[in-house]
């Protein structure tokens, strides 16, 4: 490939100014900003602060609970992504098909994307609250004792499926419009060569549909680590005991909540890095099997 | 095009006039939780006061939920424009008044601005709460209220049981919620809201045995948690074993499982006493508030219940003039009528001595007994340290982490010992974390 090159040596950097302008003042300010309040130890009006350099951290990683949000995290994203990646991508490759009033299908599989995190929260809590919720009393019909206030599990199941059911219509939008730019023709060879649709599916669609699925696996990390902290303040509040607390919820409910900036703080940077890995990850092996 | 040019002048010289006009009155500004019903009585409240007088104005503005409003006016504060009045729930005092500068006590505001203001016209059981050890008022006590026994009348006749007999001891409490068990209703016998202000806050002080130590960390912020005691660990071992079939079933961190008592889901349901609002909308049955349950070996069980609810809080920083106005508006909310008006209106406890005497002499009480039930229990016996109220900082965090402890005894991960003695510990850290911010 031909290099193309600027004459101006100043019009390059003008142009990404603009970016360069947001990024810094949306990210790189209040990301710093977060740095340093993680190394103090303030009270709620700021009023006394105390500079107390690695203190914030050490308290963290004596803590087991801290341990133990970890797990919850790691077995929470891992679980959302998972389910909500599997379930948009099933039902955008059967609303791609040719069927009649695939139309407004295809609109009311978007419109959960369009709910606060907190309303899809409350709404399933409503569903599933054991004592009024339409989906609790049939579980019970069933001889399930349904009872997410005090069964981690139970809680667990909620928190995922609420998280879930909010993320499908955006990796459903994504993924639709992934499949509706692979060229038919090169699905209808496959067939005249006789390959199962499975087969299909999985040697002609996926691949091509790889780019797409590499973008929403990293768009989805961000959002079980960073966006979900509604939806759990809002069904369980991170309990029974701890079984739903992720690193966070910790975050908001120790510095929103609580008021303890320092060491909400910390954790935010932590949870940053970790983040940060998790992408860098991201793209140093998985992008290497993505085909553009 | 002339004619109206005018009317344009003339329109612009009346609002200027107008904006001159808004400019004398001093504007006080009052942030606030509250929603429904108790929106309106305190809009109602600020424009009697703005109609009553002409030199101030109060603003009352909807800033969210209890933690919503407390996290505004901390950020506005941090600001610079905090707001003159702030409407903090209680978890909140010991954050407040550790705030020095922060915050402008009551009682230094009142004497300040020359406004008559006698600390004992208030009832001790609540003022108390908002005040130093010395007496002194930190904040001004706006809507409170105890905790109370609700209980579905009909479903005790269901049962078998006298509707006019409320079960007065926790074991009694026990026999009931088996025979109402046995009566159809299988999947609580009872309940509570709030776990740990009725669990653990609300159970202490009715026993008179300690939170922690300088009278519930009333005269000191290097106050240590010691509730492990042996009744209260008995006590939450009684629910978890209730709980295996149901007797007992746990219904949340917060008020949002209320709705299984007025669903006449829990026929006895231990909450606040502000929500006698809701049951009454909203319950199709007959139902009461009995005082809350004691244990019979417990010595000089009950004492007296504690209150919850919220206070107004006036920020530092402001004019003199404002203070002012925020003191007259003060005053305007002691008076008599208007706290007896406010009662009978919202829910809430009259805050001052005088108001309940009236509301009293009325006769009101005989027609809705249950509207006494928590006053009674404010007032049984005069305060202890253990029964004044508590004060420790970082309270919100706290609770959730006695929350916690209180759901693995009730689900079985942990004994109710363990649980407890984790409680205590637990929040012994935070409590030690707290100091060092105010110290």
């Amino acid at each position: 490939m031909r290099k193309v090159g600027f004459n101006n040596k100043l019009l390059p950097y003008l142009l990404i100014a603009p970016q360069i302008a947001i990024t810094a003042i949306f990210f790189y300010w209040p990301a710093s900003q977060a740095v340093w309040q993680s190394f103090l130890i303030q009270d709620a009006f700021g009023t006394r602060t105390e500079f107390v350099w690695f203190e914030n951290y050490e308290v963290l990683f004596k803590d087991p609970t801290y341990f133990n949000a970890f797990i919850v995290t790691v077995v929470f994203s891992t679980a959302v992504a998972a389910l909500s990646l599997g379930i948009a991508l099933l039902l955008a490759v059967q609303a791609d098909k040719q069927i009649h009033g695939s139309g407004p299908y295809k609109t009311l599989l978007m419109w959960p994307y369009a709910v606060a995190p907190a309303v899809a929260g409350v709404l399933w809590l409503f569903l599933f609250q054991p004592s009024l919720g339409v989906l609790a009393k049939l579980l019970r019909s069933m001889g399930v004792d349904w009872n997410p206030l005090l069964n981690g599990n139970h809680a667990m199941i909620l928190v995922i499926i609420a998280a879930t059911w909010k993320q499908i219509s955006y990796n459903f939008l994504f993924f639709l419009a992934g499949l509706q730019s692979i060229p038919k023709s090169l699905i209808e060879a496959a067939a005249i060569d006789g390959a199962s649709p499975m087969r299909r599916f999985w040697t002609v669609i996926f691949p091509l549909l790889s780019p797409t699925a590499f973008f929403l696996l990293v768009v989805n990390v961000v959002y079980v680590f960073f966006d979900t902290f509604g939806i759990i303040d809002a069904v369980t509040h991170g309990g029974p005991a701890k079984a739903t607390e992720t690193l966070v919820f910790k975050v908001f409910q120790d510095g929103r909540l609580g008021g303890d900036l320092g060491g909400s703080a910390a954790q935010s940077v932590i949870l940053m890095f970790m983040v940060i890995a998790l992408t860098a990850i991201q793209f140093k092996y998985i992008e290497r099997k993505v085909h553009y | 095009m002339k004619i109206r040019f005018h009317h344009l002048l003339a329109a612009a010289a009346v609002t200027v006039l107008g904006a001159g006009q808004a400019l004398a009155q001093t504007e006080i500004h009052w942030w606030h939780a509250m929603t429904g019903a108790n929106n309106e009585v305190i809009n109602k409240l600020a424009a009697d006061f703005n109609a009553s007088q002409n030199d101030y104005k109060v603003v009352a503005t909807f800033k969210g939920s209890y933690p919503d409003t407390m996290n505004a006016g901390i950020a506005a504060f941090r600001a610079g424009n905090a707001p003159h009045i702030m409407q903090v729930f209680e978890v909140g005092t010991a954050t407040m008044m550790a705030a020095k500068g922060a915050v402008k006590p009551v009682q230094d505001l009142m004497k300040e601005a020359g406004e008559k203001f006698d600390p004992t016209a208030y009832l001790p059981a609540i003022a108390g709460y908002y005040s130093t050890s010395k007496g002194e008022m930190l904040s001004f006590p706006f809507n409170s209220s105890s905790a109370v026994m609700w209980y579905n009348r009909d479903a005790f006749k269901k049962a078998g049981l006298d509707p006019a007999k409320p079960p007065k001891t926790w074991p009694e409490v026990f026999d009931y919620a088996k025979k109402l068990k046995a009566a159809g209703y299988a999947t609580c016998g009872f309940s509570n809201a709030w776990a740990t202000w009725l669990n653990i806050e609300q159970f202490n002080a009715w026993h008179n045995q300690p939170l922690g130590t300088k009278s519930n960390g009333m005269d000191g912020f290097d106050t240590v948690l010691n509730f492990n005691n042996p009744l209260q660990i008995k006590h939450i071992e009684n629910l978890a074993q209730l709980q295996k079939d149901k007797t007992y079933d746990y219904s949340g961190r917060t008020n949002t499982g209320e709705g299984r008592f007025t669903s006449g889901e829990c026929p006895i349901f231990l909450t606040s006493s502000a929500f006698f609002g809701t049951v009454k909308a909203n319950a199709k049955f007959d139902f009461a508030a009995a005082p809350m349950p004691y244990y019979p070996e417990a010595q000089g069980a009950p004492q007296n219940s504690i209150i919850g609810g919220a206070s107004l809080w006036v920020m530092g920083g402001k004019k003199p003039d404002e203070y002012k106005g925020v003191a007259k508006f003060f005053t305007f909310l002691s008076d008599t009528d208007r706290q007896v008006g406010l009662h009978i209106a919202s829910g809430y406890l009259p805050i001052t001595k005088a108001a309940y005497e009236k509301v009293k002499g009325q006769g009101f009480y005989k027609d809705n007994p249950d509207r006494e039930t928590p006053l009674i229990e404010l007032t049984n016996k005069p305060p202890t340290a253990n029964s004044r109220g508590l004060r420790f900082g970082n309270l919100v965090q706290i609770r959730d982490m006695w929350s916690e402890e209180l759901e693995a005894a009730f689900n079985g991960t942990k004994t109710a010992k363990a649980a407890i003695d984790a409680a205590v510990e637990r929040g012994n850290a935070e409590l030690r974390k707290f100091e060092r911010t105010v110290r």
